[in-house]
């Protein structure tokens, strides 16, 4: 078995024998179901079939705060309880460390916002009946498959940033109003649009009919999958954030 | 064996470690002593590579810690006991450590047995004494069957029957072959742990000998009974960090 193998295991020991993890990713569902249900009770057809999605993406954007929680919690003990000189001392090469605790973090998350996803669709579905998004349409799944890349990747990043400030509470701090952009609806503003919705968390809201390129109000200048190619890039950055302040690092 | 050459460690504030150089051997226990802020722990975190050091080096077994495949079955340490999360159980602490260096999930129940935590495994670690965790420190730095042992202050916090029972293991290692380094400041357990000692002050090498010859050689001038406890304040005492209102001179953190 290669050490990298290793070092992903012993990481999702620690994941799966912690009482926050429970707790944070049964949150998640519970916020991400009860919205969606919530949103879709007081849903009436009559505008594009893509509406049919918001009550899934409203909950689930929603919940994506816990979720960034457990990810950021994940990395955020290590450093808050001192377990990451006993997880040094046992995987010294850094690198290996990261990845092995990227992976797991990364793999947690989305086993979670798929399973999340899926029952938040099907819950939203029974309620709205004959005028939900239907799964025979490839819209329907763009989206789906699109939340779930969000979701996971937006995770990954905002445990990277957690990895670089050493802090569950800092990264909170930092992040999670940054986060609510998207809740608050700032990312539609006129005068920060053009940068704002560059945002890891704003990126894909294309793919999940949130908004559409074009709309005078809503609009992006990048179209669904274009936004998730922004967000791989920057979760790809923040990995390499995230392995240079580990690198050369005093514990 | 370990070995440590030239080490030095600058902080901004100033040098924890100050080209210090030493060699622990095998199949004795040696005492690692100095008065607090010595360099004491800063030392053990680069010999284990948690610390980058600024010049020198240190290598187990002849090899940069960094360097080991598999190091928890090369080295077990005890650094603090405290570096527990406070919701994981004893045994799945014990538990990842041995997934991350390929160690049997049998060998979890030896290390429990032998440590007296059999009967705790399934705990939380924020509801153990000081001295259960310092007893989990010590199964987590025997999971891997180590020829070399680390320990960072492992009596404190133990109760009488703790303190016996640690100085009867540490010896049992040592006399097994193992190398055994053990940082205490506690002189009297010192006095009957350790045949050799180490003593670092401000990040130097004080001494590096015997305990017996360490004891004679500071003893009283008046000729009365020697302590180890007396010669290391004897020794010690001009590198004691908070004696004088000049500040912070050691700088350690």
């Amino acid at each position: 078995m290669s050490g990298f193998v290793r070092a992903a295991g012993a990481e999702w020991v620690k994941i799966r024998s912690v009482r926050s993890t429970v707790v944070t990713l049964g949150l998640f569902a519970a916020v991400a179901l009860g919205l969606g249900w919530v949103v879709a009770n007081g849903f009436s057809a009559g505008g594009p079939a893509g509406d049919a999605l918001l009550p899934v993406f409203f909950g689930l954007l929603t919940a994506q705060l816990v979720l960034v929680t457990f990810a950021v919690a994940a990395v955020g003990s290590e450093f808050s309880t001192g377990t990451i000189r006993a997880s040094l001392a046992a995987v010294p090469s850094r690198g290996r460390w990261f990845a092995a605790k990227m992976t797991a973090i990364g793999v947690t998350v989305a086993v979670a916002a798929l399973a999340v996803e899926m029952a938040v669709y099907g819950l939203v579905t029974s309620v709205i009946g004959d005028d939900a998004a239907p799964l025979t349409e490839w819209w329907t799944i763009e989206a789906l498959l699109g939340g779930w890349i969000h979701l996971t990747l937006l995770s990954v990043f905002t445990a990277c940033v957690a990895v670089v400030l050493r802090s569950t509470v800092v990264t909170l701090s930092v992040l999670l109003p940054v986060l609510f952009l998207s809740g608050q609806g700032l990312g539609n503003l006129e005068a920060i649009r053009p940068v704002v919705q560059y945002f890891p968390d704003q990126v894909g809201m294309v793919v999940m009919h949130m908004t559409r390129p074009g709309d005078p109000q809503f609009g992006r200048d990048y179209g669904p999958w274009e936004g998730i190619a922004i967000l791989v890039l920057w979760t790809a950055a923040a990995l390499v954030g995230g392995w240079l302040a580990m690198r050369r690092r005093d514990v | 064996m370990i070995e440590v050459r030239n080490l030095t460690k600058r902080y901004r504030g100033g040098t924890a470690v100050d080209d210090l150089s030493f060699t622990v051997e095998p199949g004795r226990v040696t005492g690692f002593l100095g008065p607090n802020g010595a360099g004491k722990s800063t030392t053990i975190r680069l010999v284990l590579g948690l610390d980058r050091p600024s010049g020198g080096f240190a290598t187990v077994n002849g090899r940069p810690y960094a360097s080991l495949e598999r190091p928890l079955t090369a080295v077990g340490a005890l650094m603090d006991a405290g570096d527990l999360h406070p919701t994981r159980s004893v045994r799945e602490h014990l538990r990842w450590l041995a997934r991350s260096n390929g160690i049997g999930e049998r060998r979890i129940g030896e290390v429990l047995e032998a440590t007296g935590m059999a009967g705790v495994a399934r705990k939380h670690a924020r509801t153990l004494s000081l001295g259960m965790r310092q007893r989990l420190g010590v199964a987590a730095a025997l999971l891997g069957d180590p020829g070399v042992l680390i320990l960072d202050e492992p009596v404190n916090g133990l109760d009488p029957e703790g303190v016996v029972w640690i100085r009867h293991l540490m010896k049992g290692l040592a006399a097994e072959g193992r190398t055994v380094l053990v940082s205490s400041h506690l002189m009297s357990e010192m006095a009957l742990t350790a045949e050799h000692l180490v003593v670092i002050g401000r990040g130097r090498l004080l001494a590096d000998t015997s305990t017996e010859d360490f004891v004679a050689a500071h003893a009283g001038a008046d000729g009365g009974a020697a302590s180890l406890e007396e010669a290391f304040m004897r020794l010690t005492g001009a590198s004691v960090e908070f004696r004088s209102g000049s500040g912070r001179s050691g700088g350690v953190r």
